[in-house]
């Protein structure tokens, strides 16, 4: 059974507007750690919403467990855990407080699932006193997850947990949700960073509410349909102009200090590398490179 | 040489017993794009209101654009522009009001005024969106707006606090050719991101742990004093050691 | 759907029993006031706030005037004369101060702002009375302060004529004309008896409204009531678990006023306590029901607090009937007056405390109370969201 199914999920806010979220449809498999990845607007929140049954959908159908998440809502409610983008802690109770509440309101004691969340609790036990406004945002960031994960919930919500965190403490998050995905708990977790797609078991890209793929990570790199190549050792505007202007071209971005250029045909190394020199960059590098995600997001991007 | 655009020598913060940035010190040149880089409570927002004469230093000095933020830093707000990803422009204000609220404020008139304005609308593509409130734009074009109204006075330096924060690739792309441009003519470029691959396209990248700058280089150079393959394994190789969070 | 009734939500969770239920109810309300006892500012507006209205309304802003300087200009000089002199010179209003002033001299005084009010006796006036004449007591006051002006006149009207009264009933003459106009149940005429009720009134409103529509407003803007919505814990419960505190304090803010009103202002309750607590009981859901019904429709804190303000609380000091009279008003305004709940609290207030009266005279209020109370509380849970938007 698939722990979450999403069938032509649409929904607008207010007449005339386009859809947060436009005939959207995927599932996810028991178990896994499903990435849903976009741009701020894209309708990532709107979906979860629904998902987590604080919105209704305007057409289609989803269910999370077996469950319909417009009829059976209470039965959700029991069992998933959410967090929510913004912070959702209470900053005057403090840490140990808010962990007892949390785990009250959903009906079980800090105790029963200790062990979900001893690794993570550990880490923030000895400010158990302190409130929790006046902890670190990593620190908030993990008391709000053992707040998410303190009724063993079967399957788990996190909507944007990484967005404005450095990427120290997004690996460390992503290395913990790899733990909990080893406990058997279905994630969905969205994120508009790009580079953290490789971590998810598959990922559905989303934009202007509608999936653009949804593929493994490795699957979706390895559909990229272009030849592609990695180029550098000149001033990126200069190479940038250059490329453009290949006959075969497709694209071409920054991607770092490289250029990343994609083209109909593969013009060769070789050949690229003498069309350069010609144009007055006699220093430029080719090489062939495979597609990151961001790639295949931005070609995905101009098709749709 | 030409006299740095910024100067900062042993730029000092001390909150009560915390030291939130210690003695840092660098230059940043005219037209430099320079990015600002730490993990979340290095002390990069404190140094930065520090730079924008927004708050004192506890000791130490800067200078930013030859006015020392202690002493003059009326003199040193006229001389820059800033942008934050969670405040830049009035949503229910329109692009046209925006402008002109923004440009008022420093001091710009009509007609001048109106030919930035023109000019800017031009440049961004947005003639047609003019009169629409800022809020109904997609929040890429938000942030391009938010940049360009940020260097409509013709700052010597603006300073952008992680300006791509969510936006699309498309985007975030098209956001640094405006750097690129800005910076072109003149305008120095100080700015933080969490996109490391953004790190790239600084001309100098600076990464604060836990108050002090750690490295400070080009990201070749840095790259290869690292022996790390991309900023981010530069990155992850000095900030994983940070003790304090934010 | 936007409302699950009980039963139905009761049946859709099967690992509830009531003991739980009772037990998250429990730590729910000490969550809130945990929140209240860490805020000091929502400390400070709770607890300092009926304390600050009490006296500010009870001293400061009473209209009532204390040893005033009193000039009796007695052309008379009989037995009747002295004794309402005696008499107005008894009250703790006046200082009397007799002069033989002519009318030019009297009106320098005033000028000169040394008296406030004076009054005259003419002359043969014991006689002219005792004959059943028209007899006049002239009153003069300094009306440049129109407020003080009035109440000094009125405090020795009634002096006057609570001692004509007097001497008409000794004598057993047959007219009784005046005794009506005795003034009941506030004799002295005193400022605070009718502030106090519409304190009361006040002080809830401005406690239970803004403090309930805030606290679950707070919930939303920090995203904490999206966890809560998205767990078993019943939609209906976060309501009740958001109101109780609110009651609890609130009924502490009544006992503070009371004794306040008991010990400082003098103005006991005359009726039944554990009545006049009953309908402060009902009053204050009524004031719940309006704080929730403004957090279902607002998603900020800055905006629950307007609403509550402009809202409530100026409808409130308006309309409630204790700073301007009621029946003074163009009808429709009069009109608007019913539908303020504080209105019907301030007059069974004010029947229960000041007039002593029980139930039987407020029923026909309790009974308009109580329905606008089932409405806003039907209302605002039915629109209190199980889900977003």
């Amino acid at each position: 059974m698939d722990a979450i199914r999403v069938e032509n999920i649409t929904r607008a806010f207010g007449k005339g507007q386009a859809p947060a979220v436009d005939g959207v449809s995927f599932t996810v498999g028991e178990g896994e750690l499903f990435g849903l990845i976009g741009p701020d607007g894209a309708g990532k929140t709107t979906l979860f919403r629904i998902l987590i049954t604080l919105l209704l959908p305007d057409a289609g159908h989803a269910s999370v467990g077996g469950h319909d998440v417009v009829r059976d809502y209470q039965k959700i409610r029991s069992t998933v855990g959410y967090m929510p983008g913004k912070f959702s802690l209470y900053t005057d109770l403090t840490v140990e407080e808010n962990l007892h509440f949390f785990a009250s309101v959903f009906n079980t004691k800090v105790s029963d699932h200790y062990a979900l969340i001893r690794d993570l609790y550990e880490q923030i036990k000895p400010f158990k006193d302190r409130r929790a406004g006046k902890l670190s945002g990593g620190m908030k960031q993990k008391l709000a997850l053992c707040c998410a994960l303190i009724h063993r919930p079967t399957a788990l919500f996190l909507d944007e947990p990484t967005t404005g965190v450095d990427p120290v403490s997004r690996k460390e998050f992503w290395d913990m949700l790899g733990r909990l995905r080893a406990e058997g708990i279905t994630i969905l977790v969205s994120t508009p960073y790009m580079d953290e797609a490789a971590r998810c078991d598959r990922i559905a890209l989303i934009q202007q509410g509608r999936i653009l793929s949804v593929d493994t990570p490795a699957g979706l790199r390895a559909g990229y349909p272009h030849p592609l190549y990695a180029v550098g050792g000149a001033p990126m505007p200069a190479l940038l102009q250059q490329l453009a202007h290949h006959p075969q071209a497709v694209s071409s971005y920054a991607f770092g200090e490289w250029a990343h250029a994609a083209f109909t045909a593969d013009p060769g190394a070789a050949a690229l590398q003498g069309y350069l020199r010609d144009a007055g960059l006699a220093a430029a590098s080719v090489q062939p490179t495979d597609a990151t995600i961001e790639d295949c997001f931005m070609d995905l991007m101009k098709r749709n | 040489m030409e006299q740095p655009i910024i100067q900062a020598d042993k730029l000092t913060k001390r909150f009560g017993d915390f030291v939130a940035t210690d003695a840092i010190t660098f230059d940043v040149a005219r037209g430099e794009i320079f990015g600002f880089l730490g993990a979340n409570g290095a002390g990069k927002t404190t140094a930065m209101r520090m730079l924008c004469g927004l708050s004192t230093p506890s000791s130490g000095r800067a200078h930013v654009a030859g006015f020392d933020v202690a002493t003059h830093p009326e003199d040193v707000k006229q001389n820059i522009g800033y942008m934050s990803q969670k405040f830049s422009l009035y949503e229910n204000l329109t692009v046209a009001e925006n402008i002109t609220f923004f440009g008022g404020i420093y001091g710009l008139r009509n007609p001048v005024l109106r030919d930035k304005r023109e000019q800017l609308l031009a440049r961004l593509e947005l003639e047609h969106a003019a009169d629409k409130r800022v809020g109904s734009l997609p929040l890429g074009w938000k942030q391009k707006l938010a940049f360009s109204v940020a260097i409509l006075h013709d700052p010597k330096i603006v300073f952008l606090d992680e300006p791509t924060g969510g936006v699309d690739p498309f985007t975030r792309r098209q956001f640094w050719n405006l750097l690129y441009s800005a910076a072109g003519q003149g305008i120095t470029v100080f700015v933080t991101t969490h996109y490391m691959d953004e790190a790239e396209y600084c001309h100098r990248v600076s990464i604060m742990v836990d108050g002090r700058m750690a490295a400070l280089d080009t990201p070749r150079r840095l790259k290869e004093t690292y022996g790390a393959a991309s900023m981010d394994d530069v990155f992850y190789t000095l900030a994983r050691g940070a003790q304090r969070g934010e | 759907m936007s409302f699950i009734p009980w039963r139905a939500v009761r049946n859709g969770v099967n690992n509830t029993n009531t003991v739980t239920d009772m037990q998250q109810l429990a730590l729910f309300i000490r969550k809130e006031f945990i929140h209240v006892l860490r805020d000091r500012r929502t400390l400070l507006i709770l607890f300092g706030m009926p304390v600050m209205q009490i006296l500010i309304f009870g001293f400061a802003l009473s209209n009532e005037v204390k040893n005033a300087r009193l000039v009796v200009v007695d052309h008379g000089r009989d037995l009747a004369t002295a004794a309402l002199i005696a008499r107005l010179d008894a009250s703790r209003y006046f200082e009397v101060e007799q002069v033989a002033l002519s009318p030019p001299a009297l009106e320098a005084t005033f000028r000169r702002g040394e008296v406030k009010v004076a009054v005259v006796f003419p002359a043969r006036f014991y006689e002219q009375w005792q004959h059943g004449r028209d007899v006049a007591v002239q009153v003069i006051a300094d009306a440049s302060d129109p407020n003080t002006a009035t109440t000094l006149t009125q405090y020795v009207s009634a002096i006057v004529y609570d001692h004509a009264t007097e001497q008409r009933e000794a004598q057993a003459l047959p007219y009784g004309l005046r005794v009506e106009t005795r003034m009941l149940y506030n004799p002295q005429l005193e400022g605070a008896p009718n502030y106090v009720p519409g304190v009361m009134a006040l002080v809830l409103m401005l406690v239970c409204v803004m403090m309930t529509a805030v606290s679950i407003v707070r919930e939303k803007e920090t995203g904490t009531l999206e966890v809560l919505l998205v767990s078993p814990f019943r939609p209906v419960l976060v309501i009740v678990a958001k109101a109780v505190p609110y009651l609890i304090l609130s009924l502490v803010n009544v006992g503070t006023i009371l004794v306040l009103s008991t010990t400082v202002l003098h103005v006991p309750v005359q009726g039944n306590v554990l009545l006049l607590l009953a309908e402060s009981i009902l009053f204050i859901t009524t004031c719940l029901a309006l704080g929730i019904f403004i957090s279902v429709q607002t998603s900020s804190q800055q905006v629950a607090m307007l609403i509550s303000l402009m809202g409530m609380l100026l409808p409130t000091i308006l309309f409630s009937g204790f700073m301007f009279p009621i029946e003074n008003m163009p009808v429709p305004l009069q009109v608007i007056a019913h539908a303020v709940p504080a209105k019907w609290y301030y007059i069974i207030v004010k029947a229960i405390m000041i007039k002593g009266l029980g139930i039987a005279a407020v029923w026909k209020e309790t009974l308009v109370l109580a329905g606008m109370t089932a409405g806003w509380l039907f209302i605002s849970v039915k629109r209190f969201n199980i889900r977003l938007a």
